[in-house]
């Protein structure tokens, strides 16, 4: 899943500011999944946001929407009965939920609510942990399953550094050694031979691309 | 005829080899570098430059390579993947064999996170086995990442570190080999406290034959005190400070620490001189560079051969 934490209130404060109207909306796919844009936050953010208004005696008008999913047409099509009606659209979506509105309402003004961290798993519940870094070229196969470009803090391709004691990075102390964890895998599942040859330098042009990345199906087009 | 490295020369000559790393500083003043030459040069056959180490900002590793070049010694440039593209480190490397820099240690470098510019973008874009693997083809098949010819290869004898006391030890000879593999020449390793696990190392290394393949240098650090003992002993990562040394520099007062340290680095430099595989020491005197001559010359290892 995509992962994000809500910013500062008073970040968020400071952004729609300018405006009376807000539509608050949250997104109901990943960023509901690590309580940072569901329906729940979009609630707690807006009661706040309401209770400030009133304790500094502002008027503040807030809708609350949250769309099943930010960053796809079909579901973003239901804000257009309302967008008119609202000076701003604060939204708790993810990066690509924020941008996905504004494509949609060229028009409107649309702010973030959250920053968007990473592609992650929930480890357990209130930790999430990033473990991929969507280098467009997937090497999990050689690794044991284990990303070395995410999960060692200087993503090298034939670890591990001279940084790694007892299992851990030297980095963060709370983190694993990728390198450790890739090794006793090979190790256990008895395929260290898949580290017999140097890997060679990454192909970063499917990370970075020219610009933003896309991907064209023909089979899907309608 | 171009110059040949002095660090291959000693070691082709199966002398007992002598580094010491030297510290660029923190400004763009010559002075501070070439003193730091000019003490060194008569004790050491080599001097290693570092390339920001810990992440900190300092004068380049190649400007002070050249400048120490200038001054008669045989640098050997320090350079690390963490701040530079594939393209500048190539860019780097064809530089720093026209300036007449004969000798490469590859690295991945310390984190950014631990120096003074933790907001840093950590490159990494090749890691160090990569690094060695790619100045062995610039040199020797002249021709870079991609396969386009150089007019002209760079001529450096390659170098790459390994720390025996990192973990998973298991694996530790097994990435050596790897680095030799790659293309290393030679090596310089993490500092010695622990010559038990270090000794063990060497004999994992010498079964797989890995002492006829390259130079090994074993990396000497001298300690100043009881606290960078114990510092290096919890706060560095991957570092082995056994008790038995932070007991013997605590038995000592303050004032005569420093001395203890010397004579621990000694003893270590002439254990590893002792020691079958090993072609030289590393001696890396953290920011007390002028202890260096008093190291060589009391280990017995000064004059340097002429070669």
């Amino acid at each position: 899943m995509i992962t994000a934490e809500r910013k500062p209130l008073s970040e968020i404060k400071e952004m729609i500011a300018p405006y009376r109207k807000v539509l608050v909306v949250g997104c109901g796919s990943c960023v509901a999944e690590c309580a940072a844009g569901g329906e729940k936050e979009v609630g707690l953010l807006a009661s706040a946001l309401r209770m400030d208004a009133r304790t500094e005696g502002r008027d503040l008008e807030i809708k609350e929407m949250t769309l099943d999913r930010q960053c796809v047409y079909e579901f973003i099509d239901q804000l257009t009965e309302f967008i008119d009606q609202y000076d701003v659209v604060l939204s708790l979506g993810c990066g690509a939920g924020v941008q996905a509105v504004a494509e949609v309402f060229p028009r409107a003004i649309i702010v973030p609510a959250l920053n968007t961290t990473f592609v992650g798993e929930t480890k357990e519940a209130g930790l999430w942990v990033e473990n991929c870094r969507g280098c467009g070229d997937c090497k999990l196969g050689f690794f044991a399953a284990v990303c070395p470009i995410t999960g060692c803090a200087k993503g090298l391709f034939n670890g591990p550094c001279g940084g790694s004691q007892d299992g851990k990075c030297e980095v963060d102390p709370d983190t694993p050694c990728a390198w450790q964890l890739i090794i006793t895998r090979l190790e256990e599942s008895g395929r260290m031979n898949l580290l017999d040859k140097v890997y060679p330098p990454a192909d970063w042009s499917k990370q970075q691309g020219r610009g933003p990345r896309k991907i064209v199906r023909e089979d899907q087009k309608i | 005829m171009k110059e040949e490295s002095r660090l291959k020369n000693v070691l082709q000559g199966g002398h007992f080899a002598v580094t010491a790393e030297c510290g660029p500083p923190k400004g763009a003043d010559p002075k501070a570098i070439q003193k730091k030459g000019k003490m060194l040069k008569a004790f050491v056959d080599s001097v290693n430059v570092t390339d920001n180490q810990t992440g900190v900002v300092r004068l380049s590793s190649l400007a002070a390579c050249a400048l120490l070049l200038k001054d008669g010694l045989d640098p050997v440039l320090q350079m690390v993947t963490r701040d530079r593209n594939r393209i500048a480190l190539q860019s780097d490397i064809l530089g720093a064999s026209a300036l007449g820099i004969r000798n490469i240690l590859c690295l991945s470098g310390d984190h950014q996170s631990f120096g003074n510019q933790p907001q840093a973008k950590g490159v990494f874009d090749i890691d160090s086995m990569q690094l060695i693997q790619l100045v062995r083809q610039m040199r020797d098949k002249g021709v870079i990442l991609g396969g386009e010819r150089l007019t002209e290869p760079p001529h450096l004898f390659v170098g790459a570190v390994e720390n025996p006391f990192a973990d998973p030890f298991s694996y530790r000879v097994l990435r050596l080999e790897k680095k030799v593999a790659a293309g290393a020449e030679f090596i310089q390793t993490q500092c010695v406290y622990n010559i038990v696990r270090f000794k063990e190392w060497m004999e994992q290394a010498g079964d797989c034959g890995i002492p006829e393949k390259v130079y090994i240098l074993g990396g000497v650090t001298p300690l100043k005190s009881t606290r960078m003992a114990e510092y290096m002993s919890k706060q560095v990562a991957g570092m082995d400070v056994p008790d038995e040394i932070i007991k013997r520099m605590k038995s000592v007062p303050a004032d005569k620490q420093r001395e203890e340290g010397i004579r621990i680095a000694v003893e270590t430099i002439q254990a590893l001189k002792g020691m079958k595989g090993i072609h030289g020491v590393h001696i890396m005197a953290i920011e007390w560079e002028d202890v260096v001559p008093q190291l060589v010359e009391e280990a017995g290892l000064a004059p340097r051969p002429t070669v």
